[in-house]
């Protein structure tokens, strides 16, 4: 019906825009008694969102225009941004904004380029972007949850801890079923999207495939490819910060630091 | 005087953290121990009575003084070795899941040795728990449970043990088990001891001299019968 009345594309997503938002606004005045002090939140992160994804699609559609290998530096720059968002999540440990950028970048990094090696994902802006996107949130969204279980863990056994250090034990040792129990509750989302995939959800990329009028069963396919590519990188940051979180958490005298 | 005399030498040995806290938990904390001397530890709390079995364990590092071990600083020494050296038992087991079995031998597989089902149960024998090798140790009772915990810092073989109130957080009936079992275990195998504790009669039971800290310092040390006569 829009598409009648709104041939040109733009004018037509900003009504949609505008549709959705007056959707959310009536849900938040039906839920304002339940939730009041979520109305204004809600509000500034519509608001928030909406700019901050105009921003990204206006430059990506400066990006466009360019050479393909300027996709890089954008990622590289959401791979910093995500190594912050961690920093915030996991502020107590020390030097932790390096080891998670170290631990992003070689996760998501390595995967993405492999990928764009085997010739899997393409080497487009068009679809580099998005998907690159999708792939260094997620592993950001892992390593604050590999982050937070793994000092949770610790502060919550700093005696077992010790009295495997004062029974000569490294401190590799020490933490080993603590760093365990961070690995496998950080990959559970990743795990069960894998798992749920097409039965409970379909994810945004494959909708957005289906909406472009390509084969569904591709959107299919290629959300498959884009969700493995992911845990793939979740997988290997969670590993490469599981062999420098040690060192972050212990003086070289195998000493406990972490304490609050 | 000849330092290689003493198993465990502390010179001045104190530790102070830095800002933000900047606190002074220890200073100038001197005293030997030769083999198989018991050296009960008594103050206040917050008197510094922990900080100091963590630095001669050094699971906390010293900001002042250092510890020797035959005459060694502990500081040249790697650490790993240094605490199979230096055994330590906390105020509460602290065991590891699994069975006690698997408590037992865990010092001893870091530095790669095995011990077989027998000297496992000889151990637990000693300790007045035959048959608990294949037990879960974490459903043990508080005082089994810190019976294993001595019997795995034993399985070290330690030349040092440092005991930090391991009957405090016991009842009355297991606190007495444990300190007799302790107090058998130290004259068999002539262990040397430093023994933290709050209770004055422990000390006067268990120890050859005594070493009272208030606030961080040393306030006295001597026999206990010049230490504890009131």
């Amino acid at each position: 019906m829009l598409e009648r009345w709104f041939p040109n594309q733009m004018e037509r997503g900003a009504v949609q825009c505008l549709i959705a938002a007056l959707i959310a606004a009536l849900v938040i005045l039906l839920v304002r008694r339940r939730a009041p002090n979520l109305v204004t939140e809600v509000f500034v992160a519509e608001l928030r969102g909406l700019l901050q994804i105009i921003a990204v699609g206006t430059i990506l559609a400066f990006l466009l225009r360019g050479p393909q290998w300027t996709a890089i530096f954008v990622l590289a720059g959401m791979a910093i941004a995500a190594a912050s968002i961690v920093r915030k999540r996991a502020g107590k440990i020390p030097r932790v904004y390096t080891l998670a950028l170290a631990s992003i970048t070689a996760g998501a990094g390595s995967i993405l380029g492999l990928m764009i090696a085997l010739g899997v994902i393409p080497m487009r802006i068009s679809i580099l972007v998005p998907v690159g996107s999708m792939v260094i949130a997620n592993t950001m969204n892992t390593q604050s949850m590999f982050l937070d279980r793994f000092r949770g863990e610790i502060l919550a056994h700093i005696g077992e801890i010790e009295s495997a250090l004062a029974l000569g034990a490294t401190a590799d040792t020490a933490v080993g079923r603590y760093l365990q129990a961070a690995f496998r509750a950080s990959l559970i989302p990743s795990i069960d999207n894998l798992r749920s995939l097409g039965i409970v959800w379909i994810p945004g990329l494959m909708a957005g495939i289906v909406l472009s009028g390509q084969s569904p069963l591709y959107g299919a396919l290629y959300q498959f490819v884009v969700l493995t590519t992911i845990f793939s990188s979740a997988g290997l940051s969670c590993l490469v910060t599981s062999y420098l979180i040690t060192r972050r958490v212990f003086s070289p005298q195998d000493q406990l630091l972490l304490r609050g | 005087m000849n330092s290689t005399r003493y198993i465990l030498e502390c010179r001045n040995l104190g530790r102070e953290l830095p800002s933000p806290q900047h606190r002074l938990l220890l200073r100038n904390v001197s005293f030997t121990l030769q083999q198989a001397e018991v050296l009960a530890v008594i103050g206040p709390s917050g008197a510094g009575k922990s900080t100091l079995l963590r630095l001669l364990n050094r699971l906390n590092e010293p900001t002042q003084g250092s510890v020797y071990l035959h005459g060694r600083d502990y500081r040249e020494m790697p650490v790993l070795q240094l605490r199979r050296c230096i055994g330590m038992v906390m105020q509460r087991a602290y065991l590891f899941p699994g069975t006690v079995s698997e408590n037992i031998v865990f010092g001893p597989a870091q530095q790669g040795k095995t011990m077989n089902p027998q000297q496992v149960d000889d151990l637990l024998a000693r300790v007045g728990l035959e048959g608990y090798a294949s037990r879960d140790a974490l459903t043990l009772s508080g005082g089994e449970a810190q019976r294993v915990a001595i019997t795995r810092a034993l399985a070290n073989e330690p030349e040092v043990l440092l005991l930090d109130e391991p009957t405090s957080a016991l009842d009355e009936v297991s606190r007495d088990g444990v300190q007799s079992l302790l107090a058998s275990l130290i004259r068999e195998r002539r262990l040397t001891c430093v023994w933290v504790t709050h209770s004055l009669d422990q000390a006067r039971a268990m120890a050859n001299r005594v070493l009272a800290l208030r606030a961080g310092e040393v306030e006295a040390i001597g026999t206990p019968g010049e230490i504890l006569h009131a």
